[in-house]
């Protein structure tokens, strides 16, 4: 076992873990920070994606060791401390883009990524930014369409008004 | 205007917050103090006998809690089957036992052998791996139409059999039909196959047993889209706890699409466990186990014959299908390629004679049940491509031929059993043609030429039967379970209203929709309405949520609670307000006397009911709680016509979605946005099934797309923007809300589209293939390009 | 995942006195090492993680040379090669998904040598130069055959050279499932000819297509290849496609990548 000290969401934290702890374990386990999920062992599905130094990472293919010293953002650290939803998080409930709400958590996270590095994506960037993000409930239309609405394009236009 | 509250307004999902940030509750996310973990050590051959198991070495591995086999579970029952099917000479199917833990033998990879429990999840694997087994490897059976040929090896050797059942549907119309393709002036001919598919909700499955010593209550956290239907196939058929003493919950669930509904032996095992260990026991599937231990979907092999007159009128249709059950029977396994299958293959059209032939078959695979759509989708794409074969064979428009076959006149009763009570296929038809541009479509095919792509455009139309009911029906077709749905109805003394429906949601929004009923019945606003569903201590026994069934069943049952509630409020109001009962309105959330001023507020009844101090206590009781059970007197029946373009490119085979339009006709409409987006999703998982989607086994039974890098998610780049149209309704005449339901259509009228516009795409190349199976991947389209 | 030791050197030397444990592996962005240790197919004593290792990050350009740090994530690639090594950092740009070229790096590709994956093809087709920390490596030693390259035990992918050629472009057609190449294309031409590396094709992982290479070392045009077919002969075959498929998708994708590479 060894000690890792990290910022997640702002705050310090610490704890002891083995070589073979896995980041989401330790988000998950040890901080209790159950937002962020694991949907499949392959890599793909990124329902575990988080932020490492601003970086959009898959928290189940990376070693909690290796985020020593490193700056986490979760899902849980996305709403303002009164509850005021993010952009990005305001735009998926007002265009329907989660259904279920398993792989939200990444989807919003991914989500901020891109639109940190790409302020106005258009809808083919969109998409290919979610390539490691797999939606099984809203055939990704209204995800696809939240993104483009928190980065304040007009999305009226698109089909299915 | 779209309204802002009530029916019919596209209110924001109050779950969202929730899952928006962090803060939901799936069932992994639940841990009991002194919470043991469990490994299943499971078969990696497809077919053997178990000659040993030795457990001596693992037991002994640091952490472990104790290894369990099946020799533990000697005794305790099996797995039920929820429905029994009566095969065409009037005999039950062959129905072999689905033991917790494999006995004896093992029938598929991923069969559990042994289970683990240890401190935690790593040690318990460490010990299975320990785990010394002698298991003999016998020949698999994996190919349907080989397992039913003499000398097959047998999956269950004690059945004598692969054959499940040999069932005829309507098998006294065999002979008709028959007579009646003697005498075709055309017959098109289609043989295809059904993919299977792994319904990959994007949470895996979880159970977390929990057991009292104290009062002797069992608990299990599980991922489920039916509670109390786990409770009642678990607690009375595999361990025997009465309904009392065990309490199943499922908390946020992370989509089901069919495969959360089962009863499975990981549930029956934590329990049990639990139990004996006096001891939490959790379970959480990876990804690669869910795929060799979730039932999987679908998997129909099929031949198709269309009859039609010189003037191109359908006379009769017959199919013959193979089904697979996998190695066991899941719980609802033998409904899904029958009466929900059979009962479908009338579609849009007056087809008069049909008979329908389903030969289920056990092998060495996976066990196979409802996914989305569940016979449903086997059904309308065997009916729509054969359609659209028939109309090229003919050289006529394939809308025309289908408009021209449309059932106009409702209620219409089909020679396959159902009545269809409402519909207007040609409308729902107009409009499509209108929202997919069918007007510009060569004009965009020209432009897709000058690319060097190949376009085409496809359509197809479906009919989807909801709600399955009623249960006096559905218990002589073979269902061992009711059909209906119940909802309490709770009102608080401040006017507050809780609901508790049996009905379960896991993403379809319930929490937000079931409001405004409330909203719009008693005109209080959404917010004074809470949802509670998902525990079967706080809900009255349901039937949970598939087969589109929660706003058609689970609704209705709400509103009858909330009709007896306000029935009981008015005699209050009426009471309160010295007037005669018969004289009182509801308007607004206040109650009125007709022809005056007279007025007494929601919340004024409510508080008279929970201080009865001025109370008509020795006409009624105080209080405002009621519970409904609704059981519907028929199916409800969604209809729709459905558009896809394609773009194929002729040099790698490749098949890009264009355009996507969607018309459905689900009746009256709660919530149009959650109706869309489920709409979306099931477009999605349909473009899925169509174009990349293909659980695989090779001829030892050996999963070959075990795991995404070889399962192939649609992921957003696959998918379009989908033009969805939900304008045309025609209510359901026997609910109170004139729903019909909107889960599953979108799975199932859109993969007959995507293949119809692929093989539209190659005609216009000059290629003259007839039909690819799905998914229609590069290689397989190139293949037939180029065969 | 069986249990190991985690170790993050900060220099290449302490790194590779790490991995001198037996069993020792090293680990690049893990983005494949960690999937492979969940199935619990490898059991590594010690994780000797590179990703603390600064002198093996980066990207520079000198001269006709681009030499990439052997611990550079793809994303890096795919920013800081944009300019001098276009097609390349094309490729690093659409390796995985955002979070895998967050994380995985071009040492680690190389080392792995998945017969699927896309830099192998770069590298080959652009004759680099793999720089470990005990030699230097052409391309043409390095790849060996699905997962095996010429690295002894415990040798570290420290950089890769990359002679910058005057046109080149990678063309990837997915696998639909993992999104790896289901077969990969990499062209490059140069003064002194035209090399052209295939991936995902192969069952004995990336290789030259010197018939190709013929034809456009004489005439760079989608033209000189149009009538060529790469041999069906010990192609895979698999779910996703067969080894036929796989040889005629080798042709039409030389032909786009030549197009494309102008």
């Amino acid at each position: 076992m060894a000690k890792i000290s990290m910022k997640v969401n702002g705050r310090d934290v610490s704890g002891e873990v083995e070589g073979r702890t896995l980041l989401v374990q330790f988000l998950r386990d040890q901080l209790g920070l159950t937002g962020t999920h694991v949907g499949c062992d392959t890599s793909q599905c990124g329902a575990c994606t988080v932020q490492v130094d601003g970086k959009q990472v898959k928290s189940c293919t990376m070693f909690a060791a290796e985020a020593e010293g490193a700056e986490v953002s979760t899902i849980e650290g996305e709403a303002a401390q009164d509850g005021t939803l993010s952009a990005i998080q305001a735009a998926f409930q007002e265009h329907h883009g989660l259904q279920c709400g398993f792989c939200t958590p990444g989807m919003v996270m991914a989500a901020k990524s891109l639109l940190e590095v790409n302020p106005k994506p258009t809808e083919a960037e969109v998409r290919h930014h979610l390539e490691g993000n797999i939606c099984r409930c809203t055939g990704y239309h209204n995800i696809v369409k939240a993104i483009m609405a928190a980065s304040g394009q007009d999305v009226g236009a698109i089909a299915a008004e | 205007m779209p309204k802002d509250h009530g029916i019919g307004a596209s209110n924001k999902r109050r779950e969202d917050i929730r899952f928006l940030t962090g803060t939901g509750n799936y069932t992994d996310d639940i841990n009991i103090h002194g919470q043991a973990y469990v490994y299943f050590l499971r078969s990696d051959v497809a077919h053997g006998k178990i000659n040993s198991i030795d457990t001596a070495a693992a037991a002994a591995m640091p952490g472990v809690v104790r290894i369990f086999t099946g020799a533990d579970f000697e005794g305790i029952g099996g797995l039920p089957c929820g429905w029994q099917v009566t095969d065409k000479h009037g005999e039950p199917m062959k129905e072999p036992p689905h033991p917790v833990l494999a006995q004896g033998k093992v029938r598929h990879v991923g069969d559990p052998i042994a289970a683990v429990v240890a401190d935690s999840l790593d040690q318990a694997r460490d010990a299975a791996e320990a785990i010394e087994l002698d298991i003999e490897e016998l020949p698999a059976v994996v190919d349907m139409k080989a397992a039913v040929q003499e000398g097959s090896a047998l999956v269950h050797d004690d059945i004598g059999t692969n054959l499940c059942y040999d069932w005829g549907f309507v098998e006294e119309n065999k002979g008709a039909v028959e007579e009646a393709f003697s005498k075709a002036a055309h017959v098109t001919t289609l043989e295809l196959r059904n993919n299977r598919l792994v319904a990959n909700p994007m949470e895996p499955r979880v159970a977390v047993g929990d057991f009292n010593r104290a009062s002797g209550d069992s608990t299990l956290y599980t991922t489920s889209q039916n509670p109390h239907v786990i409770r009642l196939l678990m607690g009375a058929f595999v361990l025997g706890i009465p309904e009392h003493k065990l309490r199943v919950v499922a908390p946020d669930v992370g989509g089901g699409f069919g495969t959360k509904i089962f009863h499975y032996a990981e549930e029956a095992f934590c329990t049990f466990a639990a139990k004996q260990l006096n001891r939490a026991v959790k379970w959480t599937s990876s990804r690669s186990e869910a795929f060799m231990s979730d039932a999987h979907g679908r998997d129909h092999v099929t031949k198709i014959q269309l009859a039609l007159d010189a003037d191109n009128n359908f006379t009769a249709l017959r199919t013959e299908t193979y089904a697979n059950m996998g190695a066991y029977l899941s719980t609802f396994a033998p409904s899904v390629p029958t009466w929900l299958h059979g009962t479908l293959m009338a579609g849009n059209y007056k087809t008069p004679l049909i008979y329908v032939n389903v030969k289920a078959v056990f092998t060495n695979t996976v066990p196979v049940d409802a996914y989305r759509g569940a016979g449903r989708p086997e059904a309308t794409f065997q009916l729509e491509r054969v359609i659209d074969k028939a109309a090229r064979e003919l050289g006529v428009d394939p809308v025309e031929l289908r408009r021209q076959n449309f059932i106009t006149e409702f209620p219409y009763a089909t020679p396959v059993a159902v009545e269809y009570d409402t519909g207007d296929y040609h409308a729902t038809m107009d409009k499509l043609v209108e929202i997919a541009d069918f007007a510009g479509f060569e004009a965009r095919r020209k432009d897709s030429e000058a690319k060097g792509k190949l376009r085409g455009l496809g359509v197809n139309c479906y009919i989807e039967a909801c709600g399955i009911a009623p249960s006096n029906l559905v218990g002589q077709l073979g269902a061992r379970a009711g059909l209906y749905e119940s909802a309490t109805v709770r009102v608080n003394a401040t006017g507050g209203v809780v609901v508790m429906t049996g009905s379960h949601s896991h993403g379809q929004g319930h929490e937000t929709s079931f409001p405004q009923v409330i909203s719009e019945m008693i005109g209080i606003p959404e917010d004074q309405v809470e949802i509670v569903h998902g525990d079967t201590a706080r809900s009255p026994m349901g039937m949970g949520t598939y087969g589109s069934r929660s706003l058609a069943v689970g609704g209705s049952a709400m509103v009858r609670a909330a009709e007896k509630i306000i029935n009981k409020a008015k005699k209050i109001a009426a009471h309160l307000m010295e007037a005669s009962e018969g004289d009182i309105e509801l308007k607004d959330g206040a109650f009125s006397v007709a022809g005056t001023d007279k007025s007494v507020a929601w919340g004024e009844v409510c508080l008279a009911a929970y201080v009865p101090h001025n109370y008509p206590l020795e006409d009624i009781e105080p209080g405002l709680e009621e519970t409904a059970f609704y059981d519907p007197s028929n199916f409800t029946y969604p209809s729709g016509a459905y558009c896809c373009e394609v773009e194929v490119d002729p040099e790698t085979g490749k098949v890009t979605i264009e355009s996507f339009a969607a018309t459905d006709d689900f009746g009256n409409i709660v919530n149009p946005m959650i109706v869309d987006g489920q709409v979306h999703g099931g477009i999605g998982q349909g473009i899925g099934q169509a174009l990349l989607e293909n659980c695989a086994y090779d001829e030892n039974g050996q999963l070959l797309s075990a795991s995404y890098m070889d399962y192939a998610m649609p992921r957003a780049s696959d998918v379009p923007f989908y033009k969805v149209d939900h304008s045309c309704q025609t209510p359901c005449t026997h609910n109170p809300l004139g729903v019909k339901g909107c889960g599953e259509a979108g799975a199932i009228g859109s993969p007959p589209a995507v293949v119809n516009a692929v093989i539209d795409a190659l005609h216009s190349g000059g290629h003259k293939v007839e039909h690819i199976d799905m998914p229609v991947s590069p290689s397989r389209v190139w293949a037939a390009m180029n065969g | 995942m069986y249990a190991f030791d985690f170790e993050k050197p900060t220099s290449v030397a302490d790194a590779v006195v790490a991995l001198k444990d037996e069993d020792a592996l090293a680990l690049g962005g893990g983005q494949t090492l960690i999937p492979t240790l969940k199935q619990r197919l490898a059991s590594p004593s010690k994780l000797v993680s590179l990703m603390g290792i600064a002198e093996m990050q980066g990207v520079s350009a000198d001269g006709g040379t681009l030499t990439i740090g052997g611990g550079t994530k793809h994303a890096v690639v795919a920013a800081e090669a944009a300019s001098a090594y276009p097609a390349l950092a094309a490729l690093a740009g659409g390796i995985g998904d955002p979070a895998v070229r967050n994380r995985g790096t071009i040492g680690g590709s190389l080392a792995n040598n998945d017969p699927a994956a896309c830099y192998p093809s770069a590298a080959l087709a652009s004759g680099a130069t793999i720089v470990t920390d005990k030699r230097e490596i052409a391309a043409d030693d390095y790849f060996q055959g699905m997962f095996t390259t010429a690295l002894d035990e415990g040798e570290i992918v420290t950089a890769v050279k990359f002679p910058i050629p005057e046109a080149a472009n990678y063309q990837k057609f997915e696998q639909p499932a993992s999104r790896f190449a289901l077969v990969g294309v990499f062209v490059a031409k140069y003064a002194d000819g035209v090399r052209v590396a295939v991936t995902g094709a192969s069952e004995e992982g990336v290789f030259r297509w010197t018939e190709a290479e013929e034809a456009l070392s004489g005439n760079f045009s989608p033209d000189a290849v149009a009538g060529l077919a790469a041999s069906a002969d010990g192609m895979i075959t698999d779910l996703h496609g067969s080894g036929a498929y796989r040889a005629h998708l080798i042709g039409v994708l030389t032909k786009r990548a030549v197009a494309a590479a102008g």
